[in-house]
């Protein structure tokens, strides 16, 4: 007799795994849709595609648009081109899509192409109208995302730039100095992403508490919560209910 | 100064105690310096009346002048932007909606833009759809301007202009009760449209609204703009000009206040604003007094587009988009109770149609797929440029949202108006911004 071992014997046939969704009991036992991309109801690798099983989400990868572009978009790009010396190296990316412009900036340029953009004639994006942060935890190495929306009001266009910096060295210039506005959005994307941007003048957390641990936007920090009783039933936490998971 | 010049004096274990009595107050005045450069800190917040919601601003005074200001903000942070990561998209009106809760239908159609865009399906919106946001949103401007008025009258010293202004915003709740079912948090402007039509009922009372307001706008006027006090306490006050709005990323009716007619609505137009015949009132000024003067002549106009958008809805037809896989399955209705499910719509799913029921509950549990990519729209709310940055990553729940608050960003201007004014006029600035803390925290 052998020891009984963990796969059967197949006959050395590849079989299909176990559905996931089939096997784990209670609704809080189905494994996280963290890191972020996986569905909602977590059955995988079942084949199955009949219900909640296959919300497999596909990543897509940022390509770069060809020219023309379309639009002011030509315009903006060549107008940064020639004011901006060092634009080949600057801008990684040029992506056009749904009618806007995106331009993905390398992190320790930001601060130069915000001032060029604000101040070039041709370009004259007066107004710094939001940044924020985004997490793509699971795509993209560089996971964490800083989006600067420009608007110039001259010319009544809007332009993205995106720069994109890792969670171990989470570090870009402030762009303070050319948009004043930028400095409580700063603080609020530090606050919940833990972006640091160098040569802000006080970088504190603004939404959170100062002595929060954490920084809650980031797609690996749970949606949190306490559980609540009601009529003598014990409602879990929302992260721990089956649909938010 | 010494000690002994005003006052008598002991050691004790805590530090030496002075003992000041009313006999003594000639003496203390006497023995201060009237130009030192001892300045005071004073806490004005978390819970003050003229904060306009848990707004904490720290002044270091000296006298009574402002030397430096600071706001601390987060006392109403409900975490609104993480939540929506957990719900499907449509759910997301519900929790945008309670933003800014002077402006709900504002949050409302400018989430609904960006996620119509992500869809690509934002010339499918119908027209009757377009229109209906327009009115809301227009009508929402005007109750939103009424408390304005209403409130920033009762810190300046004006009572009766408050109870005024929220009795004419009870007009407004009112029409908004019988068209969504709900005074505030409607959940009303959802992707694809709104949630249901007009009744007619809410359309005599928006035309008695309509024939009302001049008249009691006439009050106000005669009440607040010849009032000595009122000038005093608004004209030069906390003035900020249009290069100071810009650097700071101020919009609305402070930017317009400053001399620079930049409205998103004839700037970057949506929701066919472009059709509408409507102007854009501005001031030169920059101060309290030319923010009051464009925020009544914005309910004048306001009132002017609701009539259009009133005449366009003469014309009938669907307020949803065709595409069943994006609108809601529910017929919804609005019952005594609020708007639910319409008693049609549950007897097909559950006696007649199992097809329906199945439709109804997949897109119900588990909502519409958005294709992944991101947007950004921004609306001129009352306050400003709203905006939204939409991400998603192909799924039915959003990856991000994160709104471009005008209260969060307008707010930075506070000590820009305040440092160097009197204290007084902290609480006239302030309330010129018009900051809804709701909308700001989120």
């Amino acid at each position: 007799m052998t020891a009984p071992t963990d796969k059967p014997n197949t006959g050395g046939l590849p079989v299909p795994a176990t559905p996931a969704g089939a096997s784990s009991g209670a609704p809080a036992e189905y494994p996280p849709s963290s890191p972020a991309g996986r569905g909602m109801f977590g059955n995988q690798g079942s084949g199955d595609v009949s219900g909640f099983g296959g919300l497999v989400r596909q990543r897509r990868q940022i390509e770069d648009a060809p020219r023309p572009y379309g639009s002011y978009f030509d315009e903006v790009r060549d107008a940064l081109e020639e004011a901006y010396p060092a634009f080949g190296e600057a801008i990684e990316k040029v992506v056009v899509d749904r009618g806007e412009l995106t331009l993905h900036v390398r992190p320790e340029r930001i601060a130069e192409v915000c001032q060029v953009m604000r101040d070039d004639l041709a370009l004259r994006f007066e107004l710094c109208s939001s940044v924020s942060g985004v997490d793509y935890l699971g795509a993209d190495e560089r996971r964490l995302h800083v989006v600067y929306q420009l608007t110039s009001m001259t010319y009544r266009r809007r332009v993205r730039l995106e720069a994109a910096v890792s969670a171990e060295a989470p570090h870009l210039p402030s762009v303070t100095s050319v948009y004043p506005t930028a400095d409580w959005q700063e603080r609020e994307a530090y606050d919940m992403f833990g972006i640091v941007f160098d040569g802000h003048p006080n970088l504190t957390r603004i939404l959170m508490p100062d002595d929060w641990e954490g920084h809650p936007q980031r797609k690996d920090y749970p949606l949190g919560g306490v559980p609540v009783e009601y009529k003598g039933a014990e409602i879990p936490p929302p992260d721990r209910r089956r649909s938010y998971q | 100064m010494t000690a002994s010049n005003y006052a008598t004096e002991r050691d004790t274990d805590e530090g030496r105690v002075f003992t000041v009595t009313g006999g003594d107050w000639d003496q203390v005045v006497s023995g201060t310096d009237p130009i030192n450069d001892e300045r005071i800190v004073v806490n004005m917040g978390p819970q003050h009346p003229s904060t306009h919601g848990v707004l904490r601003l720290i002044l270091e005074l000296e006298g009574e002048t402002v030397r430096e200001a600071r706001s601390v903000i987060g006392y109403l942070h409900t975490g609104i932007e993480k939540n929506l990561e957990y719900r499907n998209w449509v759910q997301g009106s519900t929790f945008v909606t309670r933003m800014d809760y002077l402006s709900p239908l504002f949050n409302e159609t400018a989430y609904s833009l960006a996620v119509e865009k992500l869809l690509g399906i934002t010339d499918d919106i119908t027209e009757r759809a377009t229109t209906i946001r327009v009115l809301m949103m227009e009508l929402n401007r005007i109750s939103s301007h009424l408390v304005w008025v209403a409130t920033t009258a009762m810190e300046l010293g004006a009572i009766n202009m408050m109870l005024y202004g929220f009795r004419e915003r009870e007009y407004v709740l009112d029409i908004f009760e019988s068209i969504t079912g709900l005074r505030m948090n409607h959940a009303y402007v959802r992707p694809g449209g709104v949630a249901q039509d007009v009744p007619d009922e809410a359309i005599v009372k928006i035309q008695r609204f309509l024939k009302l307001m001049p008249k009691r706008l006439k009050e106000y006027e005669d009440l607040l703009s010849g009032q000595p006090i009122w000038i005093e306490r608004t004209q030069n006050v906390a003035v900020l000009d249009a290069t100071g709005c810009l650097a700071l990323g101020v919009t609305g009716p402070v930017l317009r206040s400053a001399g620079l007619a930049w409205d998103l609505r004839k700037t970057m137009p949506y929701c066919g604003y472009e059709t509408y015949e409507f102007d854009v009132p501005t001031h030169t000024d920059g101060d309290v007094w030319g923010r009051y003067l464009v925020r009544l002549a914005e309910i004048r106009e306001s009132l002017k587009l609701v009539e259009q958008a009133l005449d366009r809805l003469g014309k009938p037809g669907p307020v949803m988009v065709a595409d069943r896989k994006i609108a809601w399955p529910a017929q919804l209705a609005i019952g005594v109770d609020g708007m639910g499910n319409s008693l049609e719509h549950v007897a097909k799913i559950m006696g007649q149609s199992m097809e329906s029921l199945i439709h109804h509950f997949k897109l119900v549990t588990e909502g519409f797929r958005v294709p992944p990519g991101q947007v950004y729209v921004g609306i001129e709310s009352p306050r400003g440029e709203l905006g939204v940055h939409a991400v998603s990553d192909g799924g039915t729940r959003p990856y991000r949202v994160h709104y471009r608050e005008p209260s969060f960003v307008n707010l930075q201007a506070l000590p820009a108006m305040s440092e160097g004014g009197l204290i007084a006029d902290v609480i006239a600035g302030g309330a010129s911004l018009d900051p809804v803390m709701g909308g700001c925290d989120r």
